[in-house]
């Protein structure tokens, strides 16, 4: 299945063109009231349209013309971005960031920005100063976080693609919670020029959508070495739509980790993972359960190092250039502090706060210098398992999503739900979720599977052949038809 | 009791690359406030850092020339406070890992040799323009301009074996000399390409840990160094005399009042929170880079100067305005091969003096003046064929690129030598001129002058001084 192969089909075949298509999306998104979009960008989406209509129709992009949301997080020329932060309210961006601007050059037409966790910082969606964002399958209940915007529009059907960012599971665990697919690419994979950091050295920017096949078109336009970007790697495998159909899952190794698939998880969700890992069985791959051993060092060690870089990183927004800037303060140094005390919010503040605390001089040993050494062990222990597996399947999240305020005031219970995806964030591999099966409460379940470095290929064919025989029922699929 | 001195200094300089350290903004002094920016200069949401390979270039030249060990992998760190003139909020900055380590500078007149403990790249702030006072006390407000933002420095890290106000000057000098003189660094202090921190302490002779240091900050001239060390040691000294101590702080130096002042103490010290910049991978420098750098650098001004004393016997004079002249150095060691006559030193003179005066004065361009009319001008004064008066008239013109050819023959051709042809102008000018003979006559010979000077103007400056003399004063005697 693919949403973006049907449209590509209609707007062939003339039963629509991309300026209906883009209308009739903007429409949808207009009388939306899950609040997954905090604005859409209706002037510049239907002037890309009518350019792509009036231009030569005989160029076979297949993303000409198909509308994409973008986290609000993604810096596009002349158009809002705020990272959901009061501090950058009003803020818009000069410039457009380097995945922006390769979908752009594919054809695909951005027709608005996504909610998001404060700072991409958070897992339910629930720090934005735009509000909560219901999860489509359950009002009651949050979308994840931090892409909540991103991954409940496709959920509810509003775009049939988007863009999230991960940097401790931020795509996969909405994903998860939104029954969509959600892939987070290898560290260096798609540049991060444009992309408002939040911890630099574990941020990637990567693709969501109802179906493998519509996540591979989409992260096959944003990806590609950037020389703007000093982390992006020079790659020749940039292609991965055309192979997608060609694997096999047959004497596939799989590993998966006993600590995920014990008391941590929910046993709803440990029951339907070990119904998909039968399913990948009798598709011919081998399963084998091992100890990771290094879960909860993982956890600590990434809460140590995101906050770090995130204190350095959210440095920029003083209230000198740009962003919110505070009224009172009589000196420089008050209105610093002042616009930083009204322009962020508690989350961003106590991680601010935990990340320079941790590079205190005195403190940095212990904590910043202990954490990179456990960063380095975890990602070793990574390249051990994957000499022996070609995928580590695991639940995308220990649980469904939960109902908002679930977790108020207590945001270490909120960390955890990042449990079985932050160790991968570390080792900057690659790792997609897809929706594996529904719990009591109809809520959905996410399969995550990771795969070696810079093996997205792979990756994304076991995940579409596994994607194929589980059959999964979006909730409210992307349709053109009842607009027209 | 008698005190020692001990001085350390941190030099900063301005790499001269066109674009900044990490991005293609232009690196220009003095343009519109704000228009040298880039999204990365500016701190902008999302912009990331890409460093500039030219700036690494001359960073490792700048190693080379003080004899450092370059080291294969360096580290860009992030060191962290606010102020409005750093848009990141952070300065990208080498702290663990710098590119250098080691080196030397040996000072010629002191007999010693100051050993470089390191030498790190990075980013230079913007500036504060404010508003309503000469300083920041008393504006009413500051204009940040972020032109500078971003601007790539090198900071070169002196050991504490300074020991006098002077030899930290002359410290100071001999890096300025050897930076500008490869090319490295513009060299202007006036435009702040070239600052100094110094760090001072003093401690009573024969002790041997170091006291309590001071760190002036910003010195931008050599004078400015050599008067806030001598100030600030005759004021630890007055405080430890009176049984105070010295506090660790950050000083500030007044130049017109000629005195130091604190700005923070270690109290308020910043803490930087470095940490390695996690956009920006390692900086890796093979053998073959560093052997490739050295290969395209100039002669060190050392060796110059060893050159041009034992092979070209030029005077310590020239030497020192070569050292400090790129260009003048360039085209004298180009023209000098062009001599035929003339020694390398005789050119010397002149381009050291009349033709350095010239391009200070108007707006002439050394490009414009002909290597060989220069060394064929002073190949023929060197032979007498023309005077030093007609270099002198001649120059101007050839730096307007005026061939010398053409401008000889406009002046009538060479210098006049001969006897024959000099008498009859000389007997003419005596004849118009009794009075004047009967002066010198008299003994008033140095009225001779004048008239030296009617028969050079009715020569158009060709005739031979000398010759020109003798004939009047033989002249006037035998009437």
């Amino acid at each position: 299945m693919s949403i973006l192969r049907q449209i590509e089909k209609d707007l062939n075949s003339g039963q629509y063109t991309v300026a209906e298509l883009t209308q009739a999306v903007l429409k949808k998104i207009a009388a939306d009231d899950t609040n997954s979009f905090i604005e859409s960008f209706d002037s510049s989406a239907l002037n890309t349209a009518a350019e792509i209509d009036a231009s030569d129709q005989t160029s076979s992009l297949i993303a000409k013309g198909m509308p994409v949301g973008i986290k609000d997080n993604m810096c596009f020329e002349n158009h809002g971005v705020t990272c959901a932060s009061a501090i950058l309210d009003g803020y818009k961006s000069p410039y457009t960031s380097t995945a922006v601007q390769n979908m752009l050059d594919r054809g695909f037409v951005p027709v608005g920005r996504l909610n998001m966790d404060e700072f991409a910082m958070g897992s339910s969606n629930e720090y934005s100063i735009y509000g909560l964002v219901d999860n489509p399958w359950d009002a009651s209940c949050v979308p994840g976080g931090s892409s909540g915007g991103s991954a409940a529009a496709v959920a509810s059907g509003l775009v049939p693609v988007s863009l999230g960012s991960d940097t401790g599971g931020s795509i996969r665990q909405p994903a998860s919670f939104c029954g969509v697919v959600g892939l987070k690419p290898t560290y260096g994979r798609v540049s991060r020029y444009g992309l408002i950091a939040f911890a630099s050295s574990l941020d990637q920017i990567g693709p969501f959508a109802q179906y493998v096949e519509d996540v591979a078109i989409l992260f096959e336009s944003i990806c590609g070495f950037d020389s703007n970007d000093s982390t992006s790697e020079l790659r020749t495998d940039q292609s991965f739509v055309d192979q997608l159909k060609s694997g096999t899952l047959t004497g596939k190794r799989i590993g998966v980790p006993n600590e995920l698939m014990s008391e941590k998880v929910a046993t709803s969700v440990q029951d339907a993972i070990r119904k998909t890992l039968k399913t990948l069985e009798s598709a011919g791959a081998i399963i084998d359960y091992f100890d990771f051993k290094y879960f909860d060092e993982a956890l600590a060690t990434y809460y140590i190092l995101a906050p770090a870089e995130a204190s350095s990183n959210l440095s920029r927004f003083d209230g000198v250039r740009y962003g919110h800037r505070s009224a009172k303060g009589q000196t420089l140094r008050d209105m610093i502090e002042l616009s930083r005390q009204e322009g962020f919010g508690d989350e961003v503040k106590r991680r601010i706060i935990l990340g320079t605390y941790v590079l205190s001089s005195g403190y940095y040993d212990a904590y910043y210098g202990k954490a990179q050494q456990v960063r380095g062990v975890v990602t070793q222990r990574y390249s051990d398992l994957l000499n022996q597996y070609d995928f580590i399947c695991s639940p995308t999240a220990p649980t469904t999503a939960f109902k908002k305020g679930a977790h108020e005031g207590d945001p270490l219970t909120m960390y955890l739900s990042d449990l079985a995806t932050i160790p991968v964030n570390l080792a900057g591999l690659p790792a997609i979720s897809i929706p594996c099966g529904l719990d009591s409460n109809g809520l959905p379940i996410g399969f995550q599977m990771t795969g070696g470095w810079f093996q997205e290929q792979s990756l994304l064919q076991a995940a579409y052949e596994l994607e194929q025989r589980l059959a999964f029922k979006p909730k409210n699929q992307f349709r053109m038809d009842p607009l027209l | 009791m008698t005190y020692e001195l001990i001085i350390g200094l941190e030099i900063h300089a301005q790499l001269n690359t066109n674009s900044k350290l990490f991005c293609p903004a232009a690196t220009d002094f003095g343009d519109s406030p704000n228009t040298n920016v880039s999204p990365v200069s500016l701190g902008l949401p999302g912009a990331l850092p890409v460093l500039n390979k030219d700036a690494v270039r001359m960073a490792i030249m700048a190693g080379l020339a003080l004899d450092c060990d370059i080291q294969e992998r360096s580290v860009f760190a992030r060191k962290n406070y606010f102020y409005a003139d750093l848009p990141k909020g952070y300065q990208i900055s080498q702290f663990e890992f710098p590119i250098c380590l080691g080196g030397k500078v040996h000072l010629d007149e002191f007999n010693k040799t100051i050993n470089v403990t390191r030498i790190h790249m990075e980013e230079d702030a913007g500036k504060l323009n404010h508003q309503g006072a000469d300083g920041i006390a008393g504006a009413t407000s500051s204009i940040a301009d972020l032109n500078r933002a971003g601007v790539p420095l090198i900071e070169i890290v002196s050991e504490p074996e300074i020991r006098s106000a002077k030899e930290a000057r002359a410290y100071m000098e001999k890096v300025h000399q050897i930076l500008s003189f490869i090319g490295v660094c513009d060299g202007d202090l006036e435009k702040g390409s070239f600052r100094c921190d110094a760090n001072i302490s003093i401690r009573p002779v024969g002790q041997v840990e170091f006291g309590t240091r001071t760190e002036v900050k910003n010195l931008n001239s050599f004078r400015s160094l050599e008067r806030a060390i001598n100030f600030e040691m005759k004021r630890q000294i007055k405080v430890v005399e009176s049984g105070g101590k010295i506090i660790q702080q950050t000083m500030n130096f007044d130049d017109v009042s000629g005195e130091t002042s604190a700005l923070r103490s270690k109290e308020n010290a910043h803490d930087y929170r470095y940490f390695p910049d996690p956009d920006l991978k390692p900086l890796l420098v093979t053998q073959t880079d560093i052997d490739q750098v050295k290969s395209s650098m100039s002669e060190l001004p050392d060796a110059v100067r060893q050159r041009f004393s034992s092979e070209l016997s030029l005077p310590d004079h020239d030497i020192k305005v070569y050292l400090q002249t790129k260009n003048l150095f360039n085209f004298f060691e180009s023209a000098r091969l062009k001599l035929n006559v003339a020694s390398a030193k005789d050119m010397s003179k002149w381009v050291v003096g009349e033709l350095n005066a010239l391009l200070k004065t108007d707006d002439v361009l050394l490009e414009r003046l002909s290597q060989d009319d220069f060394a064929a001008l002073i190949d023929q004064c060197s032979s007498g064929d023309i005077s030093t008066k007609m270099v002198k008239d001649i120059l101007p013109r050839l730096l307007k690129s005026e061939p010398l050819t053409s401008v000889l023959s406009a002046l009538g051709g060479a210098q006049i030598s001969n006897e024959s042809e000099l008498l009859s102008i000389v007997n003419s000018v005596l004849a118009a001129n009794p009075d004047v003979v009967a002066k010198i006559k008299n003994g008033k010979v140095a009225s001779a002058n004048f008239l030296m000077g009617q028969v050079m103007k009715e020569t158009k400056g060709r005739a031979k001084p000398d010759t020109v003399r003798e004939l009047i004063l033989n002249a006037c005697e035998a009437q």
